[in-house]
């Protein structure tokens, strides 16, 4: 059905089509408006899921954790701080192997208090053994939160998978969004560790170093494995309702001499960028990070120039995405540090990172005294 | 139930656990979950009941045990009943806390999920500090008491953590001790005829973290109870009604020293912390009684 949408009441619509058992939320801006609209739904009986109005966010987590262990499908939603505050259970959902679904909507670290869209938040999860999907238009941020509960749930992941929207340049950007019935694309959830009273067994209690290191290496041989479970769900909702999505979304990347890189919205500007350099007789490409976790095969970069757009960083060391790229390439990029704190970064802006370009460097933009 | 001998033989906690001889805590988790029955899930944050549980892949538990980050168990409980009673399903959901995770790291999840009326048992098995780590103080340790963090004694109060989940107005909440087990059985059970959130403290004496000889951890909470310095009672949607033990302390009170004297914590204890401590002990009975009064 078309509507029209914002990216947060997108994420709700996906929750109201997938039904979980159980969502526990805190609200917190910009996230806010998923729960406001799932509570609206639940309140009205369109959404027929237990809604937690939980006290904080390390509880939201901690208590889909307590639902998805019986075996109950589960959602939350947060951002920033309250992403950071959830942090410790974040960390045991995956552990766990719980597949618990989350949508964060993308929103700079205090101080000072700062709103406006930034990846740092959902970067700092990076290691947790969270999928992480960051999309770019209302569309997306509904199917990538409906194919998240499909992925997160396959018996060869069995992970929890975060998708992550911009906060405001997207969370409350209104977009034409076309809703599906998922029907048996779907299945039912089965947990195979599902808490079951008569069969008792400990989750989660004392484990000595063997164990754990084989427990750790099986999360990894998992977010591996979702690979292969990523692409034949994208592939299949493709088939099913027309929409295509991949690790990456490349756009005139195939003669490219110069690849600008990016997750998020400023990944769909770039997309205008390109067309702008390639009116001028630049041959420029862009290539949008759509999955962080698994990270994908950018082998498609190899001999070009890069430029790579961060709309986060790691202190002392550099842009999270161009210290992850380099490390894959093993070629030097020209790396930008952009749209901190919801700066505002236009296409034209990106054209010129492309045009002044300068491999090797790193460029705070709207920084005087840098390079 | 009059005797002992109507308690199920059931084990639910088996053999060769891991806990210290003379545990109070095992001890009381036991006629816990012989109260509760199979059809039960523990939910346990990081306390000593962590450790007793045994080492993975084996456990010394004969329900389900879901343990969860130290400040998140009432959350996760919380998570885990509204799942169950979505699936129509009526399984007891039990929270086993320390004190630490209940009255200190614990407790912004714990007051959360009795303010939802969240459908579980939140039972908080107080030692009076943190005895997984090795006995520092937590908001539980009473005023003197020494602790590998106040090693000359603590200077604060004990926190009224039975105040503060009264605050709450559960259905049913309950005080206990591991040294009266028929009346910990009994409490269990009327806890989980309760629709919503019920909870129950119990006084887990330590040997090793209130330093003294194993064999008188029975002795220890009945002297408690004795004493006064813990009192016996339950609230059942809000009607207070004090335990028969302690309606006799508060007549006819055994000397506090009696409890103190044999534990190593409170060796050295400045006396005015004493009278202090009885002046409380008295406060509070006073306080007690005119609410059973009232009510």
């Amino acid at each position: 059905m078309k509507k029209i949408a914002t990216g947060n009441k997108a994420v709700a619509e996906a929750v109201k089509q997938i039904v979980p058992d159980v969502v526990a939320a805190y609200p917190i801006t910009p996230q806010t408006e998923i729960v406001e609209q799932i509570a609206e739904f639940v309140t009205g009986g369109e959404l027929k899921s237990r809604y937690i109005p939980v006290e904080s966010e390390h509880s939201a987590m901690a208590a889909c954790i307590g639902a998805s262990i019986t075996g109950a499908r589960t959602f939350t939603a947060t951002s920033s701080h309250g992403l950071l505050y959830m942090h410790e259970m974040t960390n045991w959902a995956a552990g766990a192997r719980l597949p618990v679904v989350m949508a964060n909507v993308n929103r700079s670290i205090g101080p000072g208090w700062n709103i406006w869209a930034e990846h740092t938040d959902a970067l700092q999860e990076r290691d947790t053994g969270w999928l992480q999907v960051y999309v770019s238009t209302v569309q997306e941020a509904y199917d990538a939160t409906i194919m998240a509960f499909r992925i997160a749930e396959h018996h060869d992941v069995l992970l929890p998978v975060m998708v992550n929207l911009d906060g405001f340049v997207l969370s409350h950007l209104m977009q034409p969004l076309d809703t599906i019935e998922v029907g048996d694309f779907i299945p039912p959830l089965s947990l195979p560790h599902a808490i079951d009273t008569n069969n008792p067994a400990g989750y989660g209690g004392l484990t000595g170093t063997d164990q754990h290191f084989l427990m750790r290496w099986d999360m990894e041989r998992s977010i591996r494995d979702s690979v292969k479970v990523i692409e034949e769900t994208e592939k299949e909702f493709a088939r099913r309702f027309g929409r295509e999505y991949g690790f990456t979304e490349n756009y005139q990347c195939d003669d490219a001499e110069v690849i600008v890189v990016a997750m998020g919205t400023l990944g769909k500007e770039m997309e205008v960028a390109v067309d702008l350099l390639r009116k001028e007789g630049v041959k420029a490409g862009s290539l949008r990070i759509r999955w962080l976790r698994p990270f994908p095969n950018l082998s498609i970069l190899k001999g070009k120039e890069v430029v790579i757009i961060d709309r986060d960083y790691s202190f002392g060391r550099g842009g999270v995405l161009a210290t992850e790229i380099v490390a894959q390439t093993k070629e030097d990029v020209f790396s930008v540090i952009a749209g901190l704190g919801g700066q505002e970064v236009t296409y034209d802006d990106i054209a010129d990172f492309v045009r002044k370009r300068q491999v090797g460097k790193e460029f705070w933009f709207g920084v005087k005294d840098n390079v | 139930m009059d005797t002992i001998a109507e308690i199920p033989k059931e084990e639910y906690v088996l053999k060769c656990s891991s806990a210290c001889a003379g545990c109070s805590d095992s001890l009381a988790l036991r006629y816990v979950l012989k109260a509760a029955g199979p059809d039960t899930v523990l939910v346990i944050p990081a306390c000593c009941t962590s450790v007793i549980q045994g080492i993975y892949p084996n456990t010394a538990f004969n329900v389900p045990v879901y343990n969860i980050a130290f400040g998140a168990a009432a959350a996760c409980a919380s998570g885990m009943s509204n799942a169950f009673r979505a699936a129509g399903k009526k399984t007891n959901v039990i929270v086993y806390a320390g004190d630490g995770g209940t009255l200190d790291i614990g407790i912004q999840a714990m007051s959360g999920a009795f303010e939802r009326g969240t459908d579980f048992l939140y039972i908080c098995y107080d030692n009076e500090a943190y005895g997984n780590t090795g006995m520092q103080r937590s908001g539980a340790t009473p005023l003197g008491a020494k602790t590998t963090t106040t090693p000359t004694g603590k200077t604060d109060f004990k926190k009224d953590i039975d105040g503060i989940i009264a605050a709450h107005n559960p259905p049913y909440m309950a005080t206990a001790a591991a040294a009266y087990p028929q009346d910990l059985f009994k409490k269990v059970q009327k806890a989980l005829s309760f629709r919503g959130p019920s909870f129950i403290h119990v006084l887990a004496p330590c040997p090793p973290g209130w330093r003294y000889s194993t064999e008188k951890t029975v002795e220890m909470g009945k002297l408690a109870v004795k004493s006064g310095i813990w009192v016996l009672y339950e609230r059942e949607y809000g009607k207070l009604t004090m335990g028969a033990q302690s309606k006799v302390a508060m007549k006819k009170p055994i000397p506090l020293e009696d409890y103190l004297s044999p534990q190593g914590r409170f060796k050295g204890i400045d006396p005015k912390n004493v009278e202090i401590l009885k002046q409380r002990i008295q406060k509070n009975f006073a306080k007690l009684s005119a609410e059973e009064a009232a009510s």
